[in-house]
């Protein structure tokens, strides 16, 4: 039990590094989703074309062969550099989950019914008024669950970022696990256990957003 | 900057990797399929303090990340007391892999029984069938063809995690794009060959998925009586 507090205080040292990079990844991908999904449902096939070739790439190749491609070979192709590692692997898991996300809010606008824009156009608004005040306040409840899962796949791709040398929770575990051979099981073990309690309030919000999807509203 | 060169001469070197990343897609995807129905029956045990702590363990393996996972398997199995042995690095991204997908797949079967018409187990009921027909003859062969498609998206969505077993030495495609990269120093063009590869194979089974989901809920769309109102 020592040990294991032990151990538990040894990780909190990479506690904020995870945390941060997990609430920045989660509102960037927030905006990119919205950004991204919205720009598939326009009438411009241009926009439409190049948010679609966004999403289907970020979601058809592997989040660590983007963050491997940010981290190797966007310095080199560009010859820009992103800033630090910590921004690597916000910018790489915001791309990723964004194009991921983006897909809920384009099938859960979608899924709103016909009548809905019939009525809004009726009662003469325009397409932004539409969309802002008739379309998305009922088509964000739909999303809600999905929300809360892809928020559990984000904190779990954090741990990724201790691939490009950031101090995550993951890193110091490894270290941990280097020097005392013989805890390691004990060390990954409480790894899992922060991870879990991170996750714990992104768990219990994607059941409560599950139910505030299904309740009222006909139809 | 971007060499044809080095495209041209890393691609024969990654491609070698194929094998081993399609290799450890397969197996860690039935080990999930098998260990998915294992989850289905350690949660509806009569007793509910068993079926309550199975699913806490689920939703643990669930929620935590599948790369802390691989390392624990690989680096620290073989320090447990009593059970620890070592696994090979492929052993233990495969077990790694298909016990976490397996509490998705788990997931899926479920919401395939329990779309199955509480009439049906009624109607077992009643003809007196036992429960081994009422499962294998009435309930799984309805429950299990609608949930093609969401497994086919588990098997792209686990096709995109094998490369997380090149941080323990798999060497499938990405690790032998870094290999590579430290090599020669030309990181770009060996990681690019990765992107394409899995983009490849990835994108033209998403879009079979998509169509072998719209053929799915073309056929099992609740029977609705449809009000055709004539404009």
């Amino acid at each position: 039990m020592d040990s294991a507090l032990n151990i538990l205080s040894y990780l909190s040292q990479g506690l904020w590094t995870t945390v941060s990079i997990f609430l920045a990844a989660t509102f960037f991908s927030f905006v990119m989703a919205f950004f991204a999904g919205l720009c598939r449902v326009v009438k411009n096939p241009l926009v439409r074309g190049v948010t679609t070739a966004y999403v289907e790439i970020f979601r058809g190749t592997s989040l660590i062969v983007q963050l491997f491609w940010l981290y190797y070979a966007v310095p080199m192709l560009f010859g820009i550099n992103l800033g630090s590692n910590w921004w690597v692997g916000v910018i790489a898991i915001a791309l990723n989950y964004g194009a991921y996300m983006s897909e809920v809010v384009r099938s859960s606008v979608l899924s709103v019914d016909e009548g809905q824009t019939e009525a809004a156009i009726a009662l003469n608004l325009s397409r932004v008024q539409r969309m802002r005040h008739v379309i998305l306040p009922q088509a964000l409840r739909l999303m809600l669950p999905e929300f809360g899962n892809y928020m559990i796949q984000i904190l779990k791709g954090t741990a990724l970022v201790s691939l490009i040398g950031l101090t995550d929770i993951l890193y110091y575990g490894d270290i941990y696990r280097s020097t005392n051979l013989d805890e390691g099981p004990l060390a990954y073990l409480m790894v899992l256990i922060m991870y879990f309690i991170i996750a714990l309030p992104l768990i219990w919000l994607s059941k409560k957003g599950e139910k505030i999807s299904k309740k009222g509203v006909a139809g | 900057m971007w060499s044809w060169e080095t495209f041209i001469d890393a691609f024969p070197f990654v491609i070698e990797g194929i094998n081993i990343t399609l290799g450890l897609t397969v197996t860690s995807y039935l080990l999930a399929l098998a260990a998915g129905f294992i989850w289905l029956v350690l949660e509806s045990t009569p007793s509910r303090i068993i079926n309550f702590f199975f699913h806490w363990i689920r939703e643990f393996i669930r929620s935590t990340p599948p790369l802390v996972q691989i390392f624990f398997l690989y680096f620290a199995w073989p320090e447990v007391p009593y059970v620890g042995m070592t696994f090979t690095p492929f052993i233990a991204a495969m077990l790694a892999l298909g016990i976490h997908f397996s509490t998705y797949i788990s997931e899926v079967y479920r919401s395939g029984i329990e779309s199955v018409d509480q009439g049906q187990w009624e109607a077992s009921k009643a003809l007196n069938l036992s429960t081994k027909d009422t499962w294998m003859r009435i309930v799984l062969p309805q429950a299990l063809p609608p949930t093609i498609p969401m497994l086919g998206n588990y098997l792209i969505i686990l096709f995109k995690e094998v490369p997380l077993a090149a941080t323990i030495g798999v060497v499938g495609i990405l690790s032998l794009a870094r290999t590579y990269g430290s090599n020669t120093w030309a990181y770009l063009e060996p990681i690019t060959i990765v992107a394409i590869l899995f983009l490849l194979l990835s994108y033209p089974s998403a879009l079979l998925i998509r169509w072998l989901e719209k053929k799915m809920n073309n056929r099992f769309e609740k029977k609705e009586t449809k009000v055709k109102v004539s404009k």
